[in-house]
């Protein structure tokens, strides 16, 4: 049987741990979240010489300490999961600052490895690193690898299985604090060992240091021990003891030390060049974020995201649209017609399929995220923007989250995760969905189209302006409100810009598209049942007209003139497609439809007036010798199309009365007279109503209330045509329902997608409600004021 | 003696001290930002804050009011 381990990897942002956790683990992996909280957890198999190892990718870090959430998961889970071997990914272009990771996990006894990674950076810059020296001066293996190039990684889990095995043959040289602090650790680990429960827990210096510290998650540790009176007294009279003798808080004094253990080691094991070599990355750096055209060019790149975004995905959500009819009919012919074929067709495919029909604009957004992720310019761009969001109480690096937002609101939340404090986090969500997103765009291309066609482009890039300037406003709000406290630090590190693999960024956006995929997938379709049943039923209402004997009458009739012409020809109504001079006439039309068909041939081209000029000719001919029938078979022509143009008029207005009395059209009715003060009708409420679920169905639910059929959201002439006609709506009154449609809730799935970040009821509750009233005031000041400027 | 933000792109020196508290202090501590070591102030955002330094051989992005609790020479 294979022997099993299980190995960590850690290291500094930006150290190319991703590749090597790509190149051990390759497609044997699988995303989750740490229990508890929304940091991502990867884990993955790889088989080495007999061994099956499980590698569990940590948060990257710069450090252990207990400020952020991510180092608190990866201190965690080497204290208490205890893998046999952490594997310590260190940049070698950048030895000083990823070695103080190193240090901590030597502090926490753990067993490590050091993939001394991007060694052909650090040689490029003159570097000449001493892997042996390093590892005697460590006590720890050093291999040196090349992540992105595959290179060292057999070496790596050769160093791994031998430190798990103990057969490194190499000594541990603990850090030596200096003889003020090292007198001090002893005495606490000292008081430590007599709480035999605390010590088997961690390792005694460990605890000891990190008390010195102030660690608040050590302290709180403590603080259950039997022996915790004895430790707080020694470690208040440590702390004072450093601080009085030299003049600094032992935090700040341990970190130097750190520093200086590194400093012997890189001094010892690194050679570096006499003059440092300025990098391509460097010169590129003084281009993009350079003074006057850092701006210009960040928007620029956004820009470039933005269309990239939406023109490069819409192929692809064109074989998805193609794909959800296709199936839609597939399913149509097998089930039979009914209720069962409703359900699945319009109701599971239906609106799986209008999600879904997102998810490539989704997937291309995230291919262009992870391609400036990758290659370095996201930190440039917070560092760029950080000055704007920072005045409206917000962080550099919430702008990623609001741009996403422009695209889904789904994944806008989801991206709300790079920011390290909680606070900024939910303020930025908490906004987000001001930002106008995909699915709103045809509620404006249909009210702006209807009302202020000739400044449509303005008018609608002021609605996105407002929804910012809302954005902003809000956040300012909330932080001085609701959430006060300083935004996180801007200490972050700008890394080098790198040419991004094509690997890395693949998988970077499916796991990101996958987990869209898994949280609104799952909701999508209890989401589409119950909107299904809410417009469906009841089938039969108590119709207002009697629609059936109004179809009854209109076929009735047809057979009545159908059978009149027939005796014009001398025949029966049945026998009619049989009649000698009928089937001359009938034959004349039959042949231009099939060259018109088969040549696919469109109305207007040469050919096609040709044929046109042709067939008249024919039927001249024929009417020259049959004069009475030709005017006859003219009649018997023009009915079938008025009989089924009756038909669906019949059919629109019977949807329409059917949705309005459907259980969520009566709702839609029941709620109308709160929007009524806003100048929405009912039509208004029951599309709001519909577009919580979605809000590509607002137009959608709009054309089936204006009688108008299936309306096709991107093509919805008609139904423009419709409410511009309609005396109703006036240009105050459209304003008045977008600026509502701007501000109200997201859709059901962002809410809960919001629900699992914020991670509490009280937040999401607030989000509905916040938006709601903000939406409500809004409006209504806009069409109240509206309406006393006299502008109704 | 000065602060960390009263210097201009292109200065050069070496951290003193770092007087911040709690978050921000053990963030620069993180960061490599201790006494003795060398660094240079690189450029300003393009709006004037945050400014970016290299230490350790890398860049490091933090805002003025960061660099008002780093004391430097």
């Amino acid at each position: 049987m294979a022997k099993k381990l299980k190995i960590a990897l850690a290291g500094n942002p930006n150290s190319g741990k991703t590749s090597i956790f790509n190149n051990l683990t390759g497609a044997r992996q699988h995303v989750g979240n740490w229990p508890g909280v929304t940091v991502e957890k990867k884990e993955g198999t790889c088989k080495y010489n007999g061994y099956e190892i499980t590698v569990i990718d940590l948060p990257g870090t710069y450090s252990l300490t207990a400020y952020s959430i991510e180092e608190l998961v990866a201190r965690d889970f080497v204290i208490k999961e205890k893998p046999d071997v952490v594997v310590d990914i260190v940049d070698a272009s950048n030895l000083e600052r990823n070695l103080y990771l190193t240090t901590q996990f030597k502090e926490l006894d753990a067993k490590v490895v050091i993939a001394l990674n991007m060694t052909d950076v650090a040689e490029k810059n003159g570097m000449n690193i001493d892997a042996k020296n390093m590892s005697h001066l460590l006590g720890a293996a050093v291999i040196p690898t090349v992540g992105h190039k595959n290179r060292g990684m057999k070496e790596l889990l050769e160093a791994v299985v031998n430190t798990a095995e103990n057969k490194t043959g190499l000594e541990e040289h603990p850090i030596a604090y200096g003889k003020e602090v090292n007198p001090e650790v002893e005495k606490i680990q000292r008081i430590l060992s007599k709480d035999s429960n605390l010590v088997s827990q961690y390792s005694p210096k460990w605890l000891a240091l990190k008390l010195l510290e102030g660690d608040s998650e050590v302290i709180k540790a403590a603080e259950n021990s039997s022996v915790w009176n004895e430790i707080q007294h020694v470690v208040n009279k440590s702390r004072d003891y450093i601080h009085y003798h030299i003049g600094e808080d032992a935090e700040t004094l341990i970190a130097d030390q750190r520093y200086g253990f590194i400093r012997g080691l890189t001094a010892a094991a690194v050679q570096r060049p006499e003059v440092e070599r300025v990098s391509i990355s460097d010169k590129i750096d003084t281009v993009i974020t350079n003074r006057v055209l850092g701006l210009p060019i960040f928007l620029l790149i956004m820009y470039a995201l933005l269309k990239f975004t939406f023109s490069g995905s819409e192929f692809m959500v064109g074989w998805f649209e193609g794909f959800f009819e296709w199936l839609g009919a597939a399913a149509a012919a097998v089930i039979p017609e009914g209720i069962f074929q409703s359900f699945i067709v319009d109701g599971i495919i239906g609106g799986v399929g209008g999600v879904l029909g997102f998810f490539p604009l989704v997937l291309f957004l995230f291919l262009g995220i992870a391609l400036l992720e990758d290659s370095g310019y996201m930190a440039r761009g917070a560092f760029v923007m950080d000055k704007i969001m920072h005045a409206f109480g917000l962080h550099g690096k919430s702008f990623l989250p609001l741009l996403i937002g422009m695209g889904c609101t789904v994944p806008a939340l989801m991206a709300s995760r790079t920011l390290e404090s909680r606070k900024d986090r939910l303020i930025t969500m908490l906004v987000n969905g001001f930002i106008i997103c995909g699915a709103k765009i045809p509620i404006y291309g249909l009210f702006i189209g209807a009302f202020f066609f000739k400044s449509g482009a303005t008018i609608f890039f002021l609605f996105y302006l407002i929804g910012i300037a809302f954005a902003m406003l809000m956040a300012k709000l909330f932080r001085i409100f609701l959430l006060p406290g300083e935004v996180a630090p801007f200490v972050m590190e700008l890394p080098p810009y790198r040419v991004p693999t094509i690997k890395g960024i693949f998988i970077h956006m499916w796991e990101r598209g996958w987990m869209y995929l898994k949280k609104a997938g799952t909701i999508i379709v209890v989401v589409a049942v119950i909107i299904w049943l809410g417009f469906t039923f009841p089938q039969e209402p108590n119709y207002s007209k009697d629609y059936k004997a109004m179809t009854a009458q209109i076929e009735e009739n047809y057979v009545q003139q159908v059978a009149l012409i027939a005796i014009g020809f001398g025949t029966a109504v049945n026998k009619i497609a049989k009649n000698e001079i009928f089937t001359k006439f009938a034959e004349v039309d039959f042949q231009f439809s099939a060259a018109i068909e088969e040549g696919g041939l469109e109305q207007g081209s040469e050919i096609y007036s040709a044929l046109e000029k042709e067939k008249n000719k024919s039927f001249e001919t024929l009417q020259e010798t049959y004069p009475q029938q030709a005017r006859l078979y003219v009649q018997y022509r023009a009915l079938t199309p008025a009989k089924d143009e009756q038909l669906a008029a019949i059919e629109n207005a019977m949807a329409a009365e059917q949705m309005e009395k459907s259980y969520a059209g009566r709702v839609g009715h029941a709620i109308a007279p709160f929007f009524k003060p806003l100048g929405f009708d009912w039509r208004s409420s029951i599309a709001l109503l519909a577009g919580f679920a979605a809000k590509e169905v607002v137009v959608a639910t709009y054309g089936t209330l204006y009688s108008m059929g299936e309306t096709d959201p991107e093509a919805a002439e008609p139904l423009r045509e419709a409410i511009q006609n309609d005396p109703f709506w006036t240009p105050l009154k459209a304003i008045s329902f977008m600026i509502f449609c701007l501000l109200y809730i997201p859709c059901f799935v962002a809410t809960v997608v919001f629900h699992k970040e914020a991670g509490s009821w009280k937040w999401t509750g607030f989000m509905v409600l916040y938006t709601t009233v903000l939406a409500w005031v809004t409006s209504f000041i806009v069409y109240q004021g509206g309406m006393l400027l006299g502008l109704g | 003696m000065a602060q960390l933000s009263d210097l201009t792109p292109g200065k050069k020196g070496k951290i003193v001290k770092v007087t911040g508290r709690d978050a921000i202090h053990r963030r620069l501590l993180d960061m490599g930002v201790v006494g003795g070591t060398d660094f240079l102030v690189e450029k300003k955002s393009p709006l004037g804050d945050p400014i970016q330094i290299k230490i350790m051989g890398y860049h490091l992005s933090l805002r003025k009011c960061e660099a008002e609790t780093i004391i430097v020479e």
